[in-house]
């Protein structure tokens, strides 16, 4: 019971941090391409500036989890996926070094260099997170002590990169639409007509992978042992389809709030197929790793459950909090341009 | 090179890098606090100019820090695969708890503070800098606990072929942890204050905002004046606690090869660990090491021969680190002192203001060469006498780590010039004159 729910929490803290850091990589992918001047450029850098560190935290929590909770998967999973996570986390150091210091200096290769980076920051952890994740719901090449066989290309095989390309695109989405939030006049014309287009290719790529899916991966077998978990792939289809019906009436919040509860929903899509496995081994599935025997003593697991209860609910109250807080202070800001 | 010297290599270039910047921020973030909760005490204005000016640096080194942080959390299970399975149960859950309770908190209100200069009461502004120095304390504390078990486990069983948790409090309450926690954050403190004194002296040598950067160094010399006597007093009671669970640590770091009763201690030693030897020992102080470690001038030290080869720690760098580290610190505590009595006056002494400008240095230098010590003078053991770090690496292909060390070292390096060289402008340049708060909406205010 207690390595179930776990299982469920551990499947919850990922679909919170593609949530809440999906926006800045999707933001961070598209900048060059949606942004014309010096101001604009700002004005990106700063939908992201005070939120990404916070966001980045949950990731931190997610493989804190997976370490405390899931010890051997940890140990495999990590060490499996070596060069892919690697490449995650150094772009991940190099994005957040980039918003750090890029207005440092008033030159303009000085900026533009960390433009750059902070594309590839981005972009890097967007396409990998899928190929990673789309890899985990198909299985890896790991062995009955924990020793892969694979390399960082054979993670690149045709459903590792439809589930980067997706990825990719549910952040490019989800980030166009937290910038119709966060910024004003034609920046924001064109990350709404952006949102509106990459929707389609969203809605396309969304189909494919679930087809895919089928074909390479087990984890409709769980659904349909207990049909009743088909409402989690239902409620993302309707999520998705709000996603545009928002965007058609300008409905920005509405239409982001959407993508959040799609993410969520691809998320516990992928993680309710797997259960109870956590990392599946496509040599065989007897050396797959799974929510019991790769678990924590009960102890630690009763411990820690006790921690994330008390101490995760104060976590998204603040953090909520601090969200509203800084809306409100661009509110204010945008009206106190409209004024001069 | 094999799959475990490049681990071990690559791992130490990523703490070592990590702790350049992380100390600054554990005592910037109080001294901070304090500069703000002047302001609000006192409307001086000129408080919050100080807090604007060192809380720059303070974001820079903060921004460099998280994102290290994560390389090495991450790298328990990239690269020490073998140790994550075994002890994760223990020590995965202190670093889970560690981002649950602090790491949250601490990188959320670091964003309230940077971007609410103007938008928050100065008062509410403070509160902001108290839980982001709070946080960033405690979150340290948690890591400290989870390496005081690396050094010294308790609370354990060995059950189902690794080691499960039996008592959370024996692990956090365990006298080592404590010990660690005052160790490593006096320390961080001392680096601070040395840094603020430090930066503070060049512009009182350059008579330039003479009132500002008194205040600053006042500040940080009482914080220095504290600090460099806990961790003198502390040390030498750490170095007690190492004697007793650790003692091939300790014959390591003072380069005692024969179990001796009423041991000396030498002023000067050259060790000589391929004859098991010392090539010169000079100045011997009778029993003096017996006293300082176990309190008894005839108590037996053990010596390095008293344990197999294979169990005995590299000689040379745990006795170099150990002298670098003491000397510096009792410097610190000397430079400390002189500078509280003179502080009423400090800017008209530019023979003490220069030591104290090229003292910045040290306590880096003083707290890499502490790291060393703790984490070298632990070998052969990556958890003391229960696994060895043969035993923890990954099965994973030397070429694949002597990549991603190349890259840490070429990304590293880079980011550390360029942090550098941003916190060397930035204090050159000195505090603005200008009193307008900054703000997300007339630049891009740097933040982490």
């Amino acid at each position: 019971m207690l390595e179930t729910i776990w299982f469920a929490l551990w499947g919850i803290l990922w679909a919170v941090y593609f949530v809440l850091d999906g926006f800045d990589l999707g933001i961070g992918t598209l900048a060059p391409f949606l942004t014309k001047n010096e101001g604009e450029k700002r004005s990106v850098y700063n939908s992201m500036g005070p939120y990404w560190n916070g966001n980045e935290v949950w990731l931190i929590t997610a493989g804190g989890v997976t370490f405390a909770a899931f010890p051997k998967t940890y140990a495999v999973m990590f060490s499996s996926l070596y060069s892919a996570l690697l490449l995650i986390l150094f772009c991940l150091i190099v994005r957040g070094v980039a918003m750090e210091f890029r207005s440092k200096f008033s030159s303009t290769g000085w900026k533009r260099f960390w433009d750059t980076l902070l594309w590839v920051g981005n972009f890097g952890p967007a396409l990998l997170f899928g190929v990673a994740f789309a890899n985990l719901f198909r299985g890896i090449l790991i062995d009955g002590s924990g020793i892969y066989h694979g390399t960082l290309f054979s993670l690149l095989n045709p459903y590792g990169l439809m589930g980067g390309i997706l990825f990719t695109l549910i952040f490019a989405v989800h980030g166009s639409l937290w910038l119709t939030l966060k910024t004003n006049g034609d920046l924001k014309g064109r990350a709404a007509n952006l949102a509106g287009s990459l929707w389609y290719a969203l809605a396309a790529a969304a189909v494919v992978f679930l087809g895919a899916t089928y074909v390479s991966t087990h984890l409709y077998d769980n659904y349909i042992k207990v049909p009743v978990l088909f409402v989690i792939p239902l409620a993302a289809v309707g999520a998705l389809v709000g996603i545009l019906l928002f965007i058609r009436q300008a409905q920005w919040l509405k239409a982001w709030i959407s993508s959040a509860v799609f993410i969520v929903m691809v998320t516990l899509f992928g993680v309710s197929g797997m259960y109870p496995n956590l990392l599946i081994s496509s040599i065989d599935p007897a050396f797959s790793l799974t929510a019991f025997n790769s678990s924590s003593s009960s102890l630690t697991l009763e411990i820690m459950l006790g921690v994330a209860l008390v101490f995760v609910p104060v976590v998204i109250a603040y953090q909520a909090w601090v969200y509203c807080l800084f809306g409100r202070w661009d509110h204010q800001l945008a009206q106190s341009k409209r004024q001069k | 090179m094999d799959t475990l010297m490049l681990s071990r290599l690559q791992f130490a270039a990523a703490t070592f890098f990590h702790f350049l910047f992380v100390p600054l921020t554990l005592g910037l973030s109080v001294m901070l606090a304090i500069m703000e909760t002047n302001y609000v005490r006192t409307g001086n204005e000129e408080y919050s100019r100080m807090a604007r000016f060192w809380g720059k640096i303070f974001l820079i080194n903060f921004a460099i820090g998280v994102v290290t942080g994560i390389t090495l959390e991450f790298q328990f299970g990239t690269n020490w695969s073998r140790y994550s399975e075994y002890v994760g149960d223990i020590f995965g859950s202190l670093l889970a708890i560690e981002a649950t309770v602090a790491f949250f908190l601490e990188s959320t209100f670091v964003a309230v503070w940077a971007f609410g200069w103007k938008r928050l009461s100065p008062k509410a502004h403070a509160i902001a800098i108290w839980l982001v120095a709070i946080a960033s304390n405690v979150s340290a504390l948690w890591i400290l606990i989870a390496n005081a078990w690396m050094q010294h486990p308790v609370g354990f069983v060995i059950r189902n072929g690794r080691a499960e948790l039996d008592n959370l409090i024996s692990i956090i309450a365990q006298p080592f942890a404590w010990h660690t926690i005052v160790h490593t954050i006096s320390a961080a403190y001392i680096l601070s204050a040395f840094f603020i004194m430090g930066v503070s002296s060049w512009h009182l040598l350059r008579k330039q905002h003479i009132s500002f950067f008194k205040k600053s160094f006042r500040l940080a010399i009482s914080f220095a004046l504290i600090f460099t006597i806990v961790e003198v007093v502390q040390g030498h009671m750490h170095g007690g606690e190492v004697a007793k669970i650790q003692p091939t640590k300790l014959a390591a770091m003072e380069s005692l090869w024969v179990t001796t009763r009423s041991a000396p201690q030498y002023l000067f030693v050259i060790p000589d660990p391929d004859n098991e030897r010392n090539l010169v020992e000079f100045g011997a102080i009778p029993g003096a090491l017996s006293m300082l470690a176990f309190h008894d001038f005839s108590a037996e030290v053990k010596g390095l021969k008293h344990f197999a080869p294979s169990e005995r720690p590299p000689v040379t760098l745990s006795f170099v680190s150990f002298r670098v580290m003491m000397t510096l610190g009792f410097f610190f505590l000397v430079m400390a002192i002189i500078g509280w009595f003179r502080r009423d006056t400090i800017e008209q002494r530019p023979a003490l203001l220069k030591v104290f400008l090229f003292s910045i240095p040290l306590p880096y230098v003083a707290s890499e060469f502490g790291w060393m010590l703790a984490e070298v003078g632990r070998q052969p053991w990556v958890v003391y006498g229960m696994m060895k770090t043969s035993n923890a690496v990954s099965p994973v292909a030397a070429s694949q780590v002597a990549i991603s060390l190349g890259a840490f070292v070429l990304v590293y390096s880079f980011l550390g010039i360029v942090a550098y060289y941003l916190m060397w402008s930035h204090s050159r340049k000195g505090p603005s004159d200008d009193t307008a708060l900054p703000d997300a909406a007339d630049e891009e205010v740097g933040y982490a």
